[in-house]
């Protein structure tokens, strides 16, 4: 199983080559990628450097190009297309069918992984993107139970990646619309789901408040830890409860299926966090690098070392894990 | 933009989204059968679980429809991801008695060659796109409903021949899909033993901010908005850019009122202003239109038409 680990800029992309990722993702400056954060992701003459760093010592480069352009921004994400083919990139990672199109007629040569963001949770859904643009690769959405992997894996014509570690989206990626509902700039069109620059912090007199555009998504008591209002994560009221009635901040972590992944043969396990700091990127590699290696060597008798869990706990978001949707009774 | 000549709209309804009982179904699809819309989308878009009628009492109902001089279109569930889905979703792709709405995309793989429609939830944002998918039969596209009007000017003006564009005009904005049910969740339950409570919900559960304010509403695996998305005073303008089939999605009440105002409208037995004043009452929690001024989608234009009228 490869290990594909994420490179928000040059410090982090070093420090998951250096930790021991056989991959690395980045995306270019803008709205072509699904973390299109102020001050993260790569220029030209970074992603030249980064490049080198990584193919001198042995590791792949991806560059996500998995948004959705509309008419007035194409000429951008074909931009981004042709930079990424001209800096010699080892996949492209999309969503769009339009970018597909564009990449397959002018990079034929071009290896193209299916983002997430393309939603495909079928073999059916995968076929149609190895049929139509030859992806070679497809990452599925968090929402299929391990049983449901394993069918897909078994059927699909392309190699299968599957996240392993990060915060955790709980809605089919590439369809989910309540981030531009509330703010206007959603993961498809703007590449960022509840954007920094639409969050207010309100103190008030007995709690404090995180609003998102004016929305309320949770108020928490002097003693309460805060997270980021991610409005998914927020507390919310239904039939007179208020609670987390969509998903808690959580974090994805499946250490503890490593051995059933690499046996139902996952190609390739994806670390979450472009936006994460250097320090996460460094321990999270260095931690799954450890469990990857202990599971190829012995996947009968792996078990997850307490003090690897105990690292992952503390990057979790929320400082707690889950198997998502692969554990049944999560859904 | 170059002048395109008006064309008076069909009106489409949507898949009916919630789960109702097949009394409740039958019932309102008879009532739907008199009315003026011209097209209706038949079938179980969001949970597989949600089995009031089975594939041949679809059928029947399309059938039913049909004869009644509607165009009947059957949708197919938008996220699949048991095995058993995927087999429902071939057998109903082999079907050449209706046209296809694909609300995924392992539906457009089992559907190219033929002609089908894509629905809001396969992703369609700009012109290469649209004629890729034209090429593969696509006869009819639903706009991905966070597309705004610039953008559709834009492909309206290049959309490749023989495609039509059909775009909510009036129903909560479905927004998201989720492995898991949040309706058996509010209710503590697995949703392996969801015991259906989504059918004690006609339209859906509230979900609100704790300041009380409406804001989503739950549905099983989908989450839509509170507010209703209602586009009926950009009639005009919807007209002027070639929207061939103006979409309502059902609710459990006031859908033939909606649809028959929307009718007035394209008749022109009813002005804009006069359909504005229904909309606080058939759209109690308020209603919306960011979406189509490139804004968040909750934000809402409507107060100066409103305003206008009285």
């Amino acid at each position: 199983m490869e290990l594909v680990c994420p490179a928000g800029n040059l410090p982090a992309l070093k420090a998951a080559v250096d930790n021991g990722a056989d991959a690395v993702y980045m995306g270019f400056r803008d709205d072509t990628n699904a973390r299109h954060f102020a001050g993260l992701n790569f220029n030209h003459n970074k992603a030249e450097l980064g490049i080198d760093y990584a193919h001198d010592r042995g590791a792949r480069v991806f560059v996500a190009i998995n948004t959705f352009p509309q008419p007035s921004g194409w000429k951008r994400w074909q931009a981004a297309v042709d930079s990424a083919a001209d800096l010699g990139v080892d996949v492209l990672i999309v969503a769009d069918i339009g970018v597909m199109d564009y990449a397959r007629e002018r990079w034929p040569d071009l290896t193209l992984h299916l983002s997430v963001q393309g939603s495909a949770t079928t073999h059916e859904a995968i076929r149609f993107y190895s049929e139509a643009f030859g992806i070679r690769r497809a990452v599925l959405p968090r929402v299929l139970s391990m049983k449901q992997v394993e069918q897909v894996i078994n059927e699909s014509p392309v190699e299968i990646e599957v996240f392993g570690f990060g915060s955790l989206c709980v809605m089919v990626e590439g369809r989910c619309l309540l981030s531009s509902y509330v703010t206007g700039r959603s993961p498809n069109t703007f590449g960022a789901c509840s954007p920094g620059s639409h969050v207010r912090w309100e103190e008030t007199p007995t709690a404090l408040e995180s609003r998102l555009n004016g929305v309320l998504i949770d108020r928490y008591e002097r003693d309460e830890p805060a997270g980021y209002p991610t409005l998914c994560k927020g507390r919310f009221q239904v039939g007179g409860h208020t609670f987390y009635a969509l998903e808690e901040p959580t974090s994805l972590n499946t250490l503890p299926i490593l051995p059933e992944l690499k046996r139902m043969g996952v190609a390739a396990i994806k670390v979450e966090g472009r936006q994460r700091s250097p320090a996460y990127v460094a321990k999270v590699t260095r931690v799954l690098r450890a469990a990857i290696d202990a599971c190829n060597l012995d996947s009968d008798g792996f078990t997850p070392d307490a003090a690897w869990l105990k690292e992952l706990e503390t990057v979790s978001e929320g400082v707690q894990t889950t198997l998502g949707a692969l554990h049944r009774p999560w859904q | 933009m170059a002048i395109m000549p008006i064309k008076r709209p069909r009106l489409a309804l949507g898949p009916l989204s919630y789960f109702w009982t097949e009394e409740q179904l039958l019932e309102f699809y008879q009532q739907i059968a008199g009315s003026p819309v011209d097209i209706v989308y038949l079938g179980e878009t969001i949970c597989s679980k949600r089995r009031s009628l089975d594939s041949d009492q679809w059928l029947t109902l399309g059938r039913t429809l049909q004869e009644a001089g509607k165009e009947v279109v059957l949708s197919t569930l938008t996220l699949i991801e048991a095995g058993s889905e995927l087999g429902a979703l071939h057998r109903l792709c082999q079907s050449d008695e209706f046209l296809i709405e694909a609300n995924d995309l392992a539906a457009v793989q089992l559907l190219k060659g033929k002609s089908f429609v894509a629905g809001p939830a396969t992703n369609i944002y700009n012109q290469r796109t649209l004629s890729f998918l034209t090429k593969m039969g696509m006869r009819r596209w639903v706009p991905s409903v966070e597309l705004g009007h610039e953008p559709l000017v834009d492909l309206q003006e290049n959309r490749p021949e023989g495609v039509e564009t059909e775009l909510l005009v009036w129903g909560r904005l479905p927004l998201a899909y989720s492995a898991r049910c949040y309706t058996a969740r509010a209710h503590n339950l697995p949703k392996d033993d969801c015991q259906l409570r989504c059918l004690d919900y006609p339209d859906g559960m509230l979900l609100s901010t704790r300041e009380e304010k409406p804001f989503l509403t739950i549905n099983g695996i989908q989450t839509q908005s509170a507010l209703t998305q209602n586009l009926s005073h950009q009639f005009d303008n919807l007209c002027q850019l070639g929207v061939d089939v103006l979409r309502i999605s059902p609710q459990s009440r006031g859908t033939l009122k909606v649809i028959d105002l929307f009718d007035d409208l394209r008749n022109q037995r009813i002005t804009v202003e006069e359909v504005a004043a229904w909309v606080a009452k058939l759209a109690p929690l308020g209603s919306c239109d960011g979406y189509w001024h490139g804004e968040a989608g909750m934000e809402k234009h409507l107060e100066q038409i409103e305003g206008a009228s009285s």
